[in-house]
């Protein structure tokens, strides 16, 4: 069941300009998977909407959730700045997650790009079968790249080249001559075109991770809706609720 | 203590409702609420077919508030008659149906739809949703219009009628007398204010449709006003609203001469703020010895 929380930050370091990596102590991690997402809320009340992060490791003994997030604007900016023992106000679990059972045994692909990199972890953490994991960035400062090495074979792209293939995540695997049965995906939104067109083309499935700017969370204010191909079950319009349908869809069924 | 009120002859058990739009039909928030604490459940607007609602991003956070521009999303009066109707019926709560249209005559098939259904209590009248390109606000700016559609939707409604009014007028006290002679029976406000952000880094709107409804906190100063104003020009009665967050704000608004509350976009910041309103109603009367909720309705001094 969703709630809200108080959870009490463990640690918290800055692991890449900008994107910082924060583990906190909630209840909730019991109830958390791959691909879900957590509404993190700042404390100064001109900002107050929650924040969707999404959740990158999942510690279910000691009841803790890793986030790693980019500072992207006031809200970002507030929770960087919290230290160990601090109080922050959390609601979830949000959204679906990774089917894992798609890729359970299977040659897939693990494809992050940027931000999107993070919720990849423990997808790969809990996945069993044969990970191709696919990392782009836009220059040398990598991060997650040691924790995602652990857990499958990883190919990095950077925009500038200075690390592995020079370009994107789709170079990466041209590059190396990769094929996979299955697709996992979270990244920015030419990068999920560019995985939908390439799954289509390969007739394999491909379950990407999307994003929109949101008020509730769940599932109430229907603001982050994105285009389907068939009926959406809630309001029957070919618009289903990213925080509650999603955030991970079969690429086939949403159009973007 | 009583917390009960009338509305319109509909008794409430008491004056904590949910604002159109931020609740949908209270499936998502039963998980963090008991809806059987609520006076009413007021649900998203229902048109006479399903809309698809507008473009993203629909929703941006401003200054203590928000924008949105939903578009009034919905699955059309057959869906929310065979779903939404049946979730709600299982609580002990009021059920008021928000109703949107492009034209009067799709208001109408709505409004006929639900008097078939006596566990609808109350119909909201949407003439001032600023998001949509027909209908909505286009009835709720001007006079002549809003007297218009309230007066034809009455004819065909079979239970008592809340027009929902529009901040984005020039004077609200004339379109509440306007409501109140054509058979309005009674009003709620306000709808969001309109407004605009732009990300400068960017140089694109903030939201697709370029202009949003505001709410939230920020605009709870101009909701009193206009509640205050509007009573003090009508008799029947008002559901007020507009960035209430706490007991103490509802409280506000009862003074300024308001019946009922309805808390919207902070749902979004703290999913029980519904029953936390309720408790601070409760807090407040305690303190100050209020034996009925209705002692305070209008009871603002001098």
């Amino acid at each position: 069941m969703r709630q809200k929380q108080t959870a009490v930050v463990i640690s918290q370091r800055e692991i890449a300009p900008d994107i910082y990596d924060m583990w906190l102590e909630t209840a909730l991690a019991r109830e958390a998977g791959p691909g879900q997402f957590l509404g993190i809320y700042p404390k100064d009340k001109s900002t107050l909407l929650p924040r969707p992060i999404s959740i990158c490791e999942i510690n279910e003994q000691i009841g803790a959730l890793r986030l790693v997030y980019r500072v992207a604007g006031a809200g970002t900016r507030e929770f960087c700045g919290y230290e160990a023992g601090d109080s922050v106000s959390i609601l979830g679990v949000l959204g679906n997650g990774f089917p894992l059972e798609q890729g359970m045994g299977k040659k897939v692909f693990l494809m992050g790009g940027g931000i999107g990199v993070p919720p990849i972890l423990e997808l790969a953490k809990r996945l069993e079968g044969d990970k191709q994991i696919i990392l782009g960035y836009r220059d040398q400062k990598l991060f997650l790249k040691d924790d995602l090495k652990q857990n499958g074979r990883v190919y990095v792209a950077t925009e500038d080249g200075t690390v592995g293939t020079r370009g994107n995540v789709m170079d990466a695997i041209r590059e190396n001559g990769l094929e996979a049965e299955v697709i996992f995906a979270c990244g920015p939104m030419p990068m999920l075109r560019a995985i939908k067109a390439y799954a289509a083309k390969k007739g394999i499935p491909a379950y990407i991770s999307l994003e929109e700017h949101m008020a509730c969370g769940v599932g109430a204010c229907l603001g982050c809706v994105v285009k389907t191909k068939e009926i959406d079950g809630h309001s029957h319009v070919h618009n289903a609720r990213i925080c509650t349908e999603g955030p991970v869809f079969e690429a086939a069924e949403v159009e973007i | 203590m009583n917390t009960e009120v009338k509305i319109a002859g509909v008794s409430f058990k008491n004056p904590v409702m949910t604002a159109s739009g931020t609740f949908g039909s209270g499936v998502e928030y039963s998980e963090f609420v008991d809806l059987d604490k609520l006076g009413a459940v007021v649900t998203k607007g229902v048109a006479n077919v399903p809309w698809p609602g507008n473009p993203t991003p629909r929703v941006a956070e401003v200054y203590g508030g928000m924008l949105n521009a939903i578009g009034l999303q919905n699955p059309g009066i057959d869906v929310f008659m065979e779903r939404d109707i049946p979730f709600l019926k299982k609580y002990d709560t009021k059920i008021i149906v928000n109703v949107c249209g492009k034209t009067v005559e799709d208001y109408v098939e709505v409004v006929e739809r639900l008097g078939e259904e006596p566990a609808v209590a109350m119909l909201e009248i949407n003439v001032s949703c600023p998001n949509v390109k027909e209908g909505a606000i286009a009835f709720g700016q001007r006079v002549d219009a809003l007297s218009s559609i309230t007066a034809q939707i009455k004819k065909h409604a079979r239970q008592p009628i809340i027009m929902k009014l529009s901040p984005n007028v020039t004077d609200i006290a004339e379109m509440a007398k306007a409501a109140e002679a054509a058979g309005a029976d009674a009003l709620s406000l306000i709808n969001t204010i309109t407004g605009m952000k732009i990300d400068i880094h960017r140089r694109k709107f903030a939201i697709a449709n370029k202009t949003g409804g505001m709410s939230g906190p920020a605009i709870k100063p101009i909701a009193v006003r206009m509640v205050y104003q509007a009573a003090q020009a009508v008799k029947i009665p008002i559901i007020g609203m507009g960035g209430i967050a706490t007991g103490e704000d509802a409280v506000e608004f009862l003074l300024a001469g308001a019946s009922a509350v309805s808390v919207g976009a902070m749902n979004f910041v703290n999913p029980y703020a519904t029953v936390e309103v309720l408790e601070g109603i409760r807090s407040y009367m305690e303190k100050y010895h209020v034996e009925n909720v209705t002692d305070l309705i209008g009871a603002v001094e001098g």
